[in-house]
């Protein structure tokens, strides 16, 4: 240990590093050429010049010429922009989220349908697919409002009875009361899917997730949820980092863990309940995102949260593309894309970051 | 100056800590010392009010209840026996976490904290350790980075559960000399410590606790006598005292 005398009596530098320019403009170019992608490439291909100019062209005062004929603005703007627009939202949601709960749970393996938002999504689309849909043919509204209804009521349950076993001194009460709620939920859809056998196709295609049918008005639906449940989130990311020190250290820094724990979670839940209402399920997203960018940037929730966002939003969008180009003109159910090529690459970061240490 | 009255702690039916009454000064260290199961960490988590308790904690004469928490936190410092220490985060990142009793809830540290982390990472011989990440560090440089993160609380009471627990005989006194140093710049400490040779070197005033009761209080000479290890610890020791202080001695039966 060096003695102080004849040291420099400048104070050290000391921050904290948050995201970083560099992580930061990453993250950022990595999302604009995932949307650039998925808007420009399908059955037909559009130039990313000439979607430029398109979008400006509804600018007023601009005077950019329309260089789109109405059939390819058609595609552009009501088949594959809502389709973009819709991956990425859930994208940065399934992954903000699911930082967001390894941070509150101090489990890397959480995610964010830990507290049964996917048993509870799934089980209210299964009940709206089977017994709603005939009732209301012509809305398509039925089925994510059914999956959001579903997953808010799971979590709940799931909140009663961790806190009537405990949760509120530890986090492990909270998840297993989770997993008998994911357990219990998977049940009754098990068994309300093998009385209705004729419906098991749409129910399938549902639960497996996916854009196909995606429109603006899926992303009315989720994006003030989404929208809200994040910023909130990135506000909490210093926060985060104080709870990663344990329940005790961050009540002894003035944190109200337990309040500071349910916002988290209810922020969470709603974007996450939000998403999967209008994609369905997809796994993987909410683990390897987060994952990836404390491997190759920081462990601390300031760089995690916010730029799993941005990272997560690019990584669905360009899964979202694979799923509908890969076959063409048949679709791939995202779900697989994300985990067909999401697990390899995972295992490469996995690697090369361990090697590097 | 933190003061307890009448303190109990209760888990159900089981009182872990029974009528404690001490009274820690500016500049003073007062060490809990006691057998397993004796209420030492207790009662440090009571005083720094991590757990519910009848009775008062005062702090500078003002009910520690009616503070609010971040108040609290503003006035005492608390290092549990092993504290989670992230591993991939740097000593720079760990240390201004200790900043945030000083910042609103949603906020992000001010010049000032950086500042005060700054002074803190000094006062610990840490500077060229900032960058480093916690996982890092060996088991005392750890500690001191540990000691760095309560003392940028900038919180004038210090409350340390076992501070030298896995530690080799040198880091151990290195880390109280440490805490030593920080007593006389003013600093209020109570700890809870094992070694009761360490204990009587470095505190000036022993509390023994034994069943959550107190059953000895004073000066080391006081404290540890060999009657008193041997009734409350079930220990065969010899004490020896001389200039260098009083050393507990353990003796085969």
């Amino acid at each position: 240990m060096a003695t102080a005398a004849g040291r420099a009596e400048a104070a050290p530098r000391v921050e904290a590093r948050g995201v970083g320019l560099r992580a930061g403009l990453v993250a950022g170019a990595f999302l604009l050429v995932a949307l650039a992608v998925g808007l420009a490439v399908g059955p037909v291909h559009i130039p990313v010049g000439s979607i430029l100019r398109s979008a400006l062209s509804y600018i007023p005062f601009l005077h950019v010429h329309q260089p789109l004929d109405a059939v390819d603005r058609a595609v552009l703007w009501q088949l594959r922009a809502p389709r973009v627009a819709l991956a990425a939202l859930v994208g940065g949601m399934l992954a903000i989220a699911g930082a967001s709960y390894q941070g509150v749970f101090r489990n890397p393996l959480a995610d964010p349908y830990l507290l049964g938002v996917a048993g509870g999504a799934g089980l209210g689309a299964t009940l709206a697919i089977v017994y709603a849909t005939a009732a209301v043919s012509g809305s398509n509204w039925t089925v994510p409002l059914a999956a959001f209804g579903g997953a808010i009521v799971a979590v709940i349950a799931t909140y009663a009875l961790g806190r009537s076993a405990g949760a509120t001194s530890t986090t492990g009460a909270l998840v297993l009361a989770g997993v008998t709620v994911a357990t219990f939920t998977a049940a009754l859809q098990t068994f309300v899917q093998q009385r209705h056998t004729d419906v098991l196709q749409n129910v399938y295609a549902w639960l497996l997730g996916g854009f196909s049918t995606s429109t603006w008005s899926d992303v009315a639906i989720c994006a003030p949820y989404i929208a809200a449940s994040s910023l909130l989130l990135i506000l909490h990311r210093r926060v985060l980092d104080v709870l990663s020190l344990g329940d005790d250290e961050a009540a002894s820094l003035g944190i109200d863990v337990s309040r500071a724990r349910l916002t988290i979670v209810v922020a969470a839940t709603l974007g996450t309940a939000a998403a999967v209402a209008v994609s369905g399920l997809i796994a993987f997203v909410g683990i390897i995102v987060p994952h990836t960018i404390r491997l190759l940037v920081s462990t601390s929730y300031r760089a995690v949260v916010p730029l799993s966002l941005v990272a997560g939003a690019g990584f669905l969008v360009l899964a979202d593309v694979l799923a509908r180009t890969l076959l063409s003109p048949a679709e791939l159910p995202i779900g697989v894309v994300t985990a067909f090529f999401g697990a390899p690459f995972f295992a490469v970061v996995l690697r090369t970051s361990r090697g590097a240490r | 100056m933190i003061e307890a009255r009448d303190l109990w702690v209760r888990f159900g039916p089981v009182a872990a800590v029974r009528e404690l009454s001490l009274r820690a000064d500016s500049g003073g260290w007062t060490a809990l010392i006691g057998p397993n199961g004796a209420g030492k960490t207790s009662a440090l988590r009571a005083l720094s009010g991590l757990v519910s308790y009848d009775g008062e904690v005062l702090l500078d004469g003002r009910d520690a209840r009616k503070l609010g928490r971040r108040a609290l936190a503003r006035l005492v410092a608390f290092v549990p026996q092993k504290p989670e220490t992230p591993p991939a985060l740097t000593v720079a990142e760990y240390v201004l976490l200790g900043r945030t009793p000083h910042i609103s809830y949603l906020g992000g540290e001010s010049r000032a904290d950086r500042d005060a982390a700054g002074r803190a990472l000094r006062r610990l011989d840490l500077e060229s350790f900032a960058e480093r990440h916690l996982g890092s560090l060996s088991g005392g440089e750890l500690q001191r980075a540990v000691l760095a993160r309560a003392l940028a609380q900038e919180a004038p009471v210090l409350l340390l559960d076992e501070p030298t627990t896995a530690l080799d005989l040198g880091r151990q006194q290195l880390v109280l000399e440490l805490v030593d140093a920080l007593r006389r710049d003013g600093l209020t400490v109570v700890t809870t410590m094992h070694d009761l040779t360490l204990a009587g070197q470095y505190a000036e005033r022993l509390i023994l606790l034994d069943g959550g009761s107190v059953v000895a209080e004073g000066t080391a000479a006081e404290v540890l006598s060999a009657p008193n290890v041997a009734a409350h610890y079930g220990a065969n020791v010899r004490v020896v005292e001389d200039d260098g202080g009083v050393f507990v001695l353990p003796v085969r039966r």
